[in-house]
């Protein structure tokens, strides 16, 4: 390529950068400024005093640390959850042979069908069961139904590529089959339990619709609804507490991808989601 | 084999999908045929009470003055979406592909939103967006009137599509880098010795060599932007002039603002069925444009 093409090049994607980090970057310095400086003009780009008590404004003026908490727990439950009965579902309709396998089409519909078409008859039995408020349509609903599904396929994807050989010198050494799954199929299969935990996790975390449906306390809210709550008494938004709260809800993801995401793009690559 | 380890295969797959497929069965089949139920109930939830309605949901679904506005703004939010980020995604994955030095860097750039929590994104975004927000601000300095993005008739629609654009382009994008990737060389370099130019290289070999990602992408992006709710919840709650109420949102308010459970099953029940018939006329039509298939 020409010196020419390669400027050029650059050129556009300096230009295309610019709306993808700006409002990370502005989240972050408006975080950190004086109320009375957030929306001043000419804007400020870069805060010149950080005020970090906006991030202690955000936990002890609202109940950010309970509900921190809710949504660690929620996500990494359902995260685990999803990689082990997936993973162990995923591994029968790929290895084993027996008349259920006929239904891995079927499961396939779960692709199709988005929470909110079910969200009603599934709130009317939650609510029957007393269970509005709770964690736990928010924890069991999303590790077996739907959501799980694309996990499902991408595990199953995943242990077709497995060699035979492999599981036949486990089987001559006497593995049992739920053996050759947790001691053959699993360790090899880490790329695709890293894309499962990436996408799981990424979509517990910013569930908002369930949530908002099933929760009415403040204190059991998951983090993506108690961050529309940011407004003081009389419903005037306080950008720079509301900011600093959306900051801190970052770090998870960020520690969740850098953990996962070298196996991820190799997962990614070897599940078949490649063309 | 035996009989009886035969037999025992047989057990052991059931119980191994056992959890998921039970699961599924609660999760999804039994509320799937139930909300179809509920679309044909009156239900009032304050006495408790369900009443059978015919299809009274629906006919009150072509009476209703919202519905075609609520049509219109999803088929638009629908359509600009998904035409925009596969464009986006399709530009960024080949530039990204020509292994310039540095591109690792952009990679990340361009993949940094995903990882911001939506609605944390989706605020950052209404913060700038208002009328004296940042963007204005910043319009401002070169001597530019910015609009009141979020509230104006034409603006609103288009912030709410581009905000969503930059939130996922870049999942859709490592995909194409991923497909790009598998190109085996000997392909390029054939039509490089054959004389094909870019635009050529890219019509007749890239193209058909990635599409059964676009097909995958394509598939998920539509159903995702079917399912839009938390932006147009925090970025404009439907307005101006419900140009930006799409179906989930206009749902979640029948449903779970005013209550009405029967009006809301038989959205829900329409919505279930948009998804359905997209998704059916992508794959069908894989066969025209699917180059390859494994």
């Amino acid at each position: 390529m020409s010196r020419r093409a390669k400027i050029a090049c650059y050129a556009v994607m300096v230009v295309l950068a610019v709306p993808f980090v700006f409002p990370t970057w502005w989240m972050i310095t408006a975080s950190l400024l004086p109320a009375n400086e957030v929306l001043a003009y000419p804007p400020k780009l870069f805060p010149t005093q950080p005020q970090w008590e906006n991030y202690r404004t955000a936990f002890t003026d609202f109940p950010l640390a309970q509900q921190y908490f809710n949504s660690l727990y929620i996500a990494v439950l359902v995260t685990l959850g999803t990689m082990f009965f997936s993973s162990l579902a995923g591994y029968a309709f790929a290895r084993i042979r027996f008349r259920g396998e006929k239904l891995f089409a079927l499961i396939l519909i779960g692709l199709m069908v988005p929470s909110e078409v079910t969200i009603i008859p599934l709130f009317r039995v939650v609510d029957d069961l007393g269970l509005t408020n709770t964690h736990w349509p928010l924890i069991v609903v999303p590790i077996f139904g739907a959501p799980s599904v694309l996990a499902t396929f991408v595990m199953r994807q995943f242990f077709l590529t497995i060699p035979g050989e492999l599981e036949e010198a486990g089987r001559l050494d006497g593995l049992s089959r739920f053996g050759l799954y947790r001691r053959v199929a699993l360790p090899i299969a880490k790329p695709a339990l890293a894309a499962v935990a990436i996408f799981t996790f990424l979509n517990t975390w910013n569930f908002f619709l369930e949530p908002l449906v099933y929760l009415t306390d403040k204190s059991r809210f998951t983090l993506p609804v108690a961050l529309t709550q940011y407004v003081d008494v009389y419903g005037g938004h306080l950008w720079n507490v509301q900011l600093a709260a959306a900051t801190t809800t970052v770090v998870p993801v960020l520690v969740v991808f850098i953990v996962a995401q070298r196996q991820f793009v190799e997962g990614l690559a070897q599940s078949g989601l490649k063309g | 084999m035996t009989w009886t380890s035969k037999k025992r295969e047989e057990l052991t797959g059931w119980l191994f999908i056992a959890p998921q497929a039970l699961g599924f069965l609660a999760f999804v089949v039994a509320p799937l045929v139930a909300v179809v139920w509920y679309s044909f109930q009156d239900v009032n939830l304050l006495a408790g009470t369900s009443e059978f309605a015919g299809a009274g949901n629906y006919a009150k679904l072509f009476d209703d003055p919202t519905a075609p506005k609520v049509a219109r703004a999803t088929a638009i939010f629908c359509v600009g979406l998904v035409v925009l980020n596969l464009a986006l995604a399709l530009s960024l994955a080949l530039l990204l592909n020509l292994k310039l030095r540095g591109t690792t860097v952009f990679r990340t750039v361009f993949f940094s939103p995903v990882v911001v929590t939506l609605v944390a994104w989706t605020i950052v975004w209404n913060f700038l967006l208002q009328d004296n927000g940042g963007i204005n601000a910043l319009l401002q300095t070169i001597g530019v009137e910015g609009p009141n993005w979020l509230r104006g008739n034409g603006t609103a629609m288009l912030s709410v599509i581009v905000v969503q654009v930059l939130k996922n382009v870049g999942l859709n994008m490592v995909l194409f880098l991923a497909a790009l990737q598998g190109i085996p060389s000997s392909i390029m370099e054939a039509s490089q010795l054959d004389g094909a130019g870019p635009w050529r290289r890219f019509r007749s070999v890239i193209l058909p060599m990635i599409s059964p990602t676009t097909l995958l992408t394509a598939i998920i992006t539509v159903a995702g932007a079917l399912q839009v709710f938390a932006q147009i919840q925090v970025l404009t709650l439907g307005g101006p002039a419900d140009s930006t109420n799409v179906l989930v949102f206009y749902f979640y308010q029948q449903a779970f603002a005013n209550h009405d459970l029967g009006y809301g099953s038989a959205l829900a029940v329409v919505l279930f069925l948009v998804i359905l018939v997209l998704t059916l006329l992508q794959w069908r039509m894989r066969r025209r444009w699917v180059f390859h298939e494994s």
